[in-house]
């Protein structure tokens, strides 16, 4: 059936709402990867089962949906209306869920969050520390919708900033719009997205592309992924919007072969559209044709440059080039192409029906709106939080995050993926935006925020970026290819202990070459990493090379295990994990540790539960 | 994998090369693997030299050359693992089956990969095997996971 105009979509609405009663019970299941981690498939299926067993059908309902953010505490149940917030459900809990808080309205406290500083346990869902401190204009839609499901987002006014651009906005009007929001490029450089897009209207007419670049490949990042698995149409809606300013009517959808619930999901969405008139020819009978088609990529970090993106939709093999001519103006098949971000695609639709003052007045002077982080590593809440841009690292970290696990130090943030670099705790109250992170020698990138503790080596982390980099460069240009190399060799020869006087100036004189002479991105920002853990923790690097030692207990040439005479009560607990029976003794008598049989494994430190080994 | 089906594949995609990865990757899901044999017919049929295709099936990260195990092992070395001490979680399946990162066990149950990131950042350090998800992995829990399969 497809919708023929405005007021079809406003009649959809309202039959979509009419069905559902606003205050009929709604469990909703979440979906996302980081729960299906926790097995919620199962969480999923018993709730169909004693919905049918206590013959429920007509007095609840049930929505499996995408990523809520919070993923550390999955599989998480959220029941509406109230929003009740229940984590880490289990298969087990399911039939009290239905009986005690569906029927008789009473919370089950355990599965409830306890604020770990507070002690407090929240109910609904808004109270969560997790939650409260966010600003989820883009993300909080995923915990209402099946992503499945058109109707659920037709209902949340989905694709009616649609028909307003359609409508009531010429293509210069959208472009204005959005060049008043000051909207970014999420998806690393931060570049102007009405700039871009102005650029590729004003080239010549004819064939022009939009591209969605979905290959979110920074390590550490993944709300590209969430965006695209929990609220395709979302990204559509501001896809076709883009098209229709720019003067498309061909775009393409480039994602992450590893991201098979994304590809599944985006596709059923497009056929969805397609089926109502939104996408297609003459959408929304406005006259204005437009077609997406889905590309799978294979896994190549550097296809996230958008010239070597284009070079592999069109199925070549060349990898970067040298820019200008910009995409905006020789692009896909050499026509002018535009290529946005899943992120920045999805803050279209709410500019452009909200109106940029709206969202201008969010974020700070040249960095408007939000962002989606990806707050992961040493830190307690884990999980994708969006928070207005200018919101500072300690308030992501501490207030959001929760903190260091068991008590630890924190020691940095690194953000930016392998383009980025890492923050110390002496700027903490940085508050996180575009420009900030630059100034710090860091970047916004796609929005990894990756929190390490005092058991991080630094060194360490710029060997593992390096080694990450060396691997992903294509190779093309000579600074990018055989500098990360170079400077990789130092790296893991510094922490095997062999590291020299006169190896840090080596490495950030080679950092700041490949810095200026790369071809593209890649090689341009791969020092940052380098650049920052020495601007920010030399001594660490010092440490490692006159001392041989590494002060976070990393680096496995430089360290040794051995046994807390004091603490060691004999419990014996860590004799059967050692897989090369290193550790010996008698029960309830201090055990021993035999350091020519130790492979540094660590498992024995891991099972310990009176922290009575020790790494030095 | 016979030809007829890569026939199928080569014409779903138009018979064009410009569908290569697509094409490779469509072969590789029913195959485990890229067969030589294979690749050799695919540049026939497209009218494209072998070393071409060969290019791209090195290139990408998705491609393997080598027969592959009934479970493929990922392993996630993504930044927010590594900080969680994914490697040695990595090392730690190394020696119990005995095989290296990219390696294949002598039956065949398993082959061990590394990827740069699951997307699953939260869970870390994350394993998958097959399509089943292990978060906040660590060297204990590898045995137990491993006797899962």
């Amino acid at each position: 059936m497809r919708i023929a105009d405005e007021s079809g979509l406003k009649e959809l609405k309202n039959s979509v709402l009419q069905e559902r009663d606003s205050l009929r019970p709604c469990i909703t299941i979440c979906g996302g990867t980081g729960c299906h981690g926790y097995a919620c498939e199962k969480v999923i299926a018993a709730v169909e089962n004693e919905i049918e067993r206590q013959n429920l059908k007509d007095k609840v309902s049930m929505r499996v949906t995408g990523c809520h953010g919070f993923c550390e505490r999955g599989p998480i149940v959220v029941i509406y209306p109230e929003k009740v917030f229940y984590q880490r459900v289990a298969v087990d809990d399911v039939p009290e869920i239905i009986s005690q808080t569906i029927i008789n309205s009473k919370i089950i406290e355990r599965l409830l969050y306890t604020d770990p500083n507070t002690g407090v346990k929240p109910v609904h869902e808004d109270d969560v520390p997790f939650y409260n401190r966010q600003k989820r204009i883009i993300f909080g839609n995923n915990g209402k919708i099946e992503p499945t499901n058109i109707s659920d987002y037709i209902a949340l006014d989905g694709y009616g900033a649609l028909c307003k651009a359609l409508f009531h906005m010429t293509p210069d009007q959208i472009i204005e719009e959005v060049n008043k929001s000051k909207l970014r490029g999420r998806g690393g450089a931060g570049f102007s997205t009405s700039k871009k897009w102005a650029i590729t209207r004003a080239s010549k007419k004819g064939m022009k592309f939009i591209i969605c670049n979905c290959d979110e490949g920074d390590p550490g990042a993944y709300m590209d992924r969430s965006l695209m698995e929990g609220n395709p149409h979302l990204v559509l809606e501001g896809m076709i919007i883009g098209a229709y300013a720019i003067g498309a009517h061909e775009g393409y959808i480039y994602i992450r072969n590893e991201y098979p619930l994304a590809v599944r999901n985006v596709g059923i969405a497009i056929k969805q559209a397609e089926e109502l008139g939104l996408l297609g020819k003459n959408i929304l009978n406005s006259g204005f044709n437009f077609t997406i088609t889905v590309h799978k990529a294979a896994g190549a970090f550097v296809c996230g440059e958008e010239t070597a993106l284009i070079s592999s939709i069109e199925g070549k093999l060349d990898g970067p080039r040298p820019r200008p001519p910009f995409p905006a103006q020789k692009g896909l098949w050499g026509k002018p192409t535009n290529i946005n971000n899943v992120e920045t695609l999805a803050n279209v639709p709410l500019i452009i029906e909200r109106g940029a003052d709206w969202y201008s007045k969010i974020g700070t002077e040249k960095s408007k709106g939000t962002k989606i982080f990806s707050l992961v590593g040493k830190v307690n809440n884990t999980g994708l939080v969006e928070v207005p841009m200018g919101m500072t690292l300690r308030e992501v970290v501490f207030d959001i995050g929760g903190g260091i696990p068991k008590g630890k130090n924190f020691k940095a943030v690194q953000t930016g993926g392998p383009s980025g670099g890492c923050i110390p705790e002496s700027l903490i109250d940085l508050p996180v935006d575009f420009e900030r992170l630059t100034e710090v020698g860091s970047m916004m990138g796609s929005g990894g925020m990756i929190v390490m503790d005092e058991n991080t080596c630094m060194v360490d982390v710029a060997k593992y970026f390096l080694g990450f980099l060396d691997d992903e460069s294509c190779g093309k240009c000579v600074p990018c290819r055989e500098g990360i190399e170079k400077m990789r060799e130092i790296l893991t020869n510094i922490c095997k202990g062999e590291g020299e006087e006169g190896d840090i100036e080596l490495l950030e004189e080679i950092a700041l070459t490949v810095k200026e002479t790369s071809l593209c991105g890649l090689g341009q920002t791969a020092s940052n990493p380098v650049l920052t853990t020495i601007k920010y923790f030399r001594d660490e690097y010092e440490e490692h090379i006159r001392n041989k030692r590494c002060p976070a207990g990393v680096c496995l040439d430089l360290i040794s295990y051995s046994i807390d005479a004091e603490k060691c009560n004999g419990c014996g607990a860590c004799v059967r994990p050692c897989p090369t029976q290193a550790i010996t003794g008698e029960k309830k008598k201090l055990h021993s540790l035999d350091q020519e049989k130790c492979i540094k494994c660590g498992a024995c430190f891991e099972t310990c539960k009176f922290d009575s080994i020790i790494i030095k | 994998m016979d030809f007829d089906r890569v026939d199928k594949i080569l014409k779903a995609y138009g018979m064009k090369e410009t569908h290569l990865v697509s094409i490779l990757l469509d072969i590789q899901t029913e195959a485990n693997f890229l067969p030589r044999e294979i690749l050799s017919y695919v540049a026939k049929k497209l009218g494209i030299p072998l070393s071409q295709v060969c290019r791209f099936a090195t290139f990408y990260k998705a491609f393997s050359l080598k027969p592959r195990g009934r479970h493929v092992i990922k392993t996630c070395l993504g930044t927010a693992c590594h900080v969680r001490g994914a490697v040695k979680v990595l090392q730690t399946i190394e020696r119990e089956l005995g095989i290296r990162d990219g390696d294949t066990t002598r039956d065949f149950k398993f082959t061990l990969e590394t990827v740069n990131c699951l997307g699953a950042c939260a869970l870390g350090p994350l394993v998958v095997i097959d399509n089943d998800y292990y978060g906040q992995m660590n060297t204990t829990k590898v045995p137990k996971m491993l006797k899962d399969y």
